[in-house]
């Protein structure tokens, strides 16, 4: 019984196409609730949408080099508070000298992630050793450099979207993992593990973001051997790994219960290894299950970036609120057009992270049907 | 199915080797008895109909066979190793024993052919073209090469649990167990899995089969062995099993099973 062998007759087709008129008629006033409901949206947008768009475009002062450029009565966005500070949104107090090193970093990193992110390349466990474990080291080499011909730069110098970057980075590339881990640990036979894997987790998802980096960052110093500190970027992209952690963990398990006895049963049956049926029959399914959670804790974790500015380190967000209190760009609507800006360079990582998750599901959907 | 008084299973010579060997299992689900002192001696070669009212254990038996279920008590020696909690032996049992299961459990993230390649390639460490080529060969036995590389979810329950046997037998098993291997299956598609069953037990398969099929029982058994709350009632070779029940609870459960 072969299931492509179905023929017939093509659907119906739909007989009348609709004009706009009655489409409109159909889907936005079919009732005396729904036409409320439209007329409401319609005043709503017409509120918020025209002021936003003359603020950032319209009435926006696009060009210039100093802040009189901004001064005019009735000026939008001052962008050019923006152009002049692009270097330090994106590198902190990076020495100007050395932001080629940083460029390098960004640019070997999308050559690492982008072939990831393409389904179906060749080679993807040897990029995926890359992305893991090379990788990090020589982003960590030339970011920090103390390397011959590489000037030490302290990651007190580091800023912007440089740190949040790296902070969100980290923590995606190490949360992905120790959930794996934590997730079949709270699921294990083994008491202790099972334990262990309990309090881990409870513990990170009890505590606040701002406490774990609180207690990162200032309380850790006092219980460590003088002499004995790390880094302070370290000591954050530790908690907040582990923090991400435990998250992911409860997203993992909640796609391995998806996943039917049967199939780790029917692995072991043909004498693969509890690991061995882990990672190529279950884990792939269960995986699959929970991308839209994954990738929720991801866009989560990336805007929790911001929060480092508690404990000193300036992402994105803190080196635009620091460049507000620059005298030489002091005006009026300086905080407003720093903050847009922040919050369109997160909405685009976020959607892009968003929409790349879309069309995982969809192309693993549509290749693969139960 | 059956054709002729004698079908041609039925004149294999059973060796004497001993293949399972059960003695005393006992096993408790929680405080429920599910096996109760189980013996069970199953030799090279021998076909073993296990049937039994639902709930009778009969599942859980054979599950004790390749320790997807602990045995609480009792021994159970599979070709000369036997079970205990060592991982290594069981690995080993594992290795030698197919199963196929009711519900199918083929992976559904691989193809046909990926189910059928992935134990020769993880565990027996077979090179890719040779595990392909012999899983085309068992692909072929089962008569579905041309599936190869559909997802199961393209196939139909009687195509996938012919898949199920496949993948099973790549492994070279010398025992295969059943697991009421066509009770999900729609009506018209169990006798496809049948035959590819009945051919196995031609060929000498030593084969343990939880089913209700009771013509295949008649067929291809050696010994039809009948459960009833965790025990073994009555053991019998098909003729006796079916014409002479000597138990009160194996007349009942065949007035049942046969009263249409």
């Amino acid at each position: 019984m072969a299931m492509e062998d179905v023929t017939g007759r093509p659907p119906p087709k739909n007989a009348m196409p609709i004009s706009p008129i009655g489409w409109a008629r159909r889907n936005l006033f079919s009732s005396v609730g729904n036409t409320i409901l439209t007329l409401l949206s319609l005043y709503l947008l017409w509120l918020l949408v025209p002021p936003f768009v003359d603020f950032t475009i319209f009435s926006a002062v696009w060009t210039g080099t100093t802040r009189e450029a901004c001064l005019v009565p009735d000026a939008g966005a001052c962008w050019p508070f923006v152009w002049a500070n692009i270097d330090q949104f994106i590198y902190g107090r990076y020495p100007p000298s050395e932001i080629w090193r940083v460029n390098l970093t960004f640019a070997l990193g999308a050559a690492v992630i982008i072939p990831m992110l393409i389904p179906g390349l060749p080679a993807r466990k040897l990029n995926l050793v890359f992305l893991l474990v090379v990788y990090p080291l020589v982003a960590l080499v030339l970011l920090a450099g103390d390397r011959p011909g590489l000037p030490p730069v302290p990651t007190s110098e580091w800023g912007g979207l440089l740190v949040t970057l790296v902070v969100a980075i980290t923590g995606i590339v190490a949360s992905l993992p120790l959930g794996v881990l934590l997730a079949l640990g709270r699921r294990s036979d083994m008491p202790a593990i099972r334990m262990l894997s309990i309090i881990f987790i409870e513990f990170w998802r009890g505590v606040p973001l701002v406490t774990v980096l609180f207690m990162a960052s200032v309380m850790l110093p006092l219980f460590l051997p003088e002499g004995f500190s790390p880094d302070n970027l370290l000591r954050c992209l530790v908690g907040v790994a582990l923090f991400s952690s435990a998250y992911m963990a409860e997203v993992v398990r909640g796609g391995l219960q998806a996943i039917p006895a049967g199939q780790y049963e029917a692995a072991r049956a043909v004498g693969l290894t509890y690991w061995q049926a882990m990672m190529q029959v279950v884990l792939p399914q269960a995986l699959r299950h929970v991308i839209p959670g994954i990738v929720n804790t991801f866009i989560g974790l990336f805007k929790d970036t911001t929060l480092v500015l508690i404990v000193g380190l300036f992402d994105l967000l803190g080196q635009v609120r620091a460049q507000l209190s620059d005298p030489n760009w002091t005006v009026p609507q300086g905080a407003l057009t720093g903050y847009i800006f922040a919050a369109l360079v997160f909405w685009a990582f976020c959607f892009g992270m968003s929409q790349y998750s879309n069309f995982m599901e969809r192309r693993l959907d549509t290749s693969r049907e139960r | 199915m059956s054709n002729g008084s004698e079908a041609p299973a039925k004149r294999l010579k059973v060796s004497d080797k001993v293949m399972i060997e059960m003695k005393g299992v006992n096993k408790w689900f929680g405080d429920f008895h599910v096996l109760k002192d189980i013996d069970l001696t199953v030799n090279e070669g021998e076909r073993i109909v296990i049937a039994g009212p639902s709930g009778s254990g009969k599942s859980t038996l054979i599950r004790c066979i390749n320790h997807l279920e602990p045995h609480d008590e009792g021994g159970i020696v599979i070709d000369g190793v036997e079970l205990t909690d060592d991982l290594k032996r069981i690995d080993e049992v594992r290795r030698e024993v197919g199963m196929v299961f009711q519900q199918f459990n083929l992976f559904p993230h691989m193809t046909v052919l990926e189910n059928c390649t992935l134990a020769p390639l993880w565990v027996r460490k077979m090179p890719e073209a040779e595990a392909r080529e012999l899983a085309m060969k068992y692909l072929e036995r089962v008569q579905i090469p041309e599936q190869a590389n559909k997802y199961p979810g393209q196939l139909s329950g009687g195509q996938q649990q012919r898949v199920a046997i496949a993948r099973a037998l790549c492994m070279n098993p010398k025992i295969m167990l059943f697991d009421e291997p066509t009770s999900a299956l729609d009506p018209e598609m169990i006798k496809e899995v049948l035959d590819v069953m009945v051919e196995l037990a031609e060929e000498g398969m030593t084969m343990l089969c939880v089913t209700h099929e009771m013509g295949f029982a008649r067929e291809v058994a050696n010994r039809v062995v009948f459960m009833d709350e965790g025990e073994i009632i009555e053991e019998a070779p098909p003729e006796d099993f079916f014409n002479a029940p000597k138990n009160e609870r194996t007349k009942e459960f065949l007035a049942q099973i046969l009263a249409h």
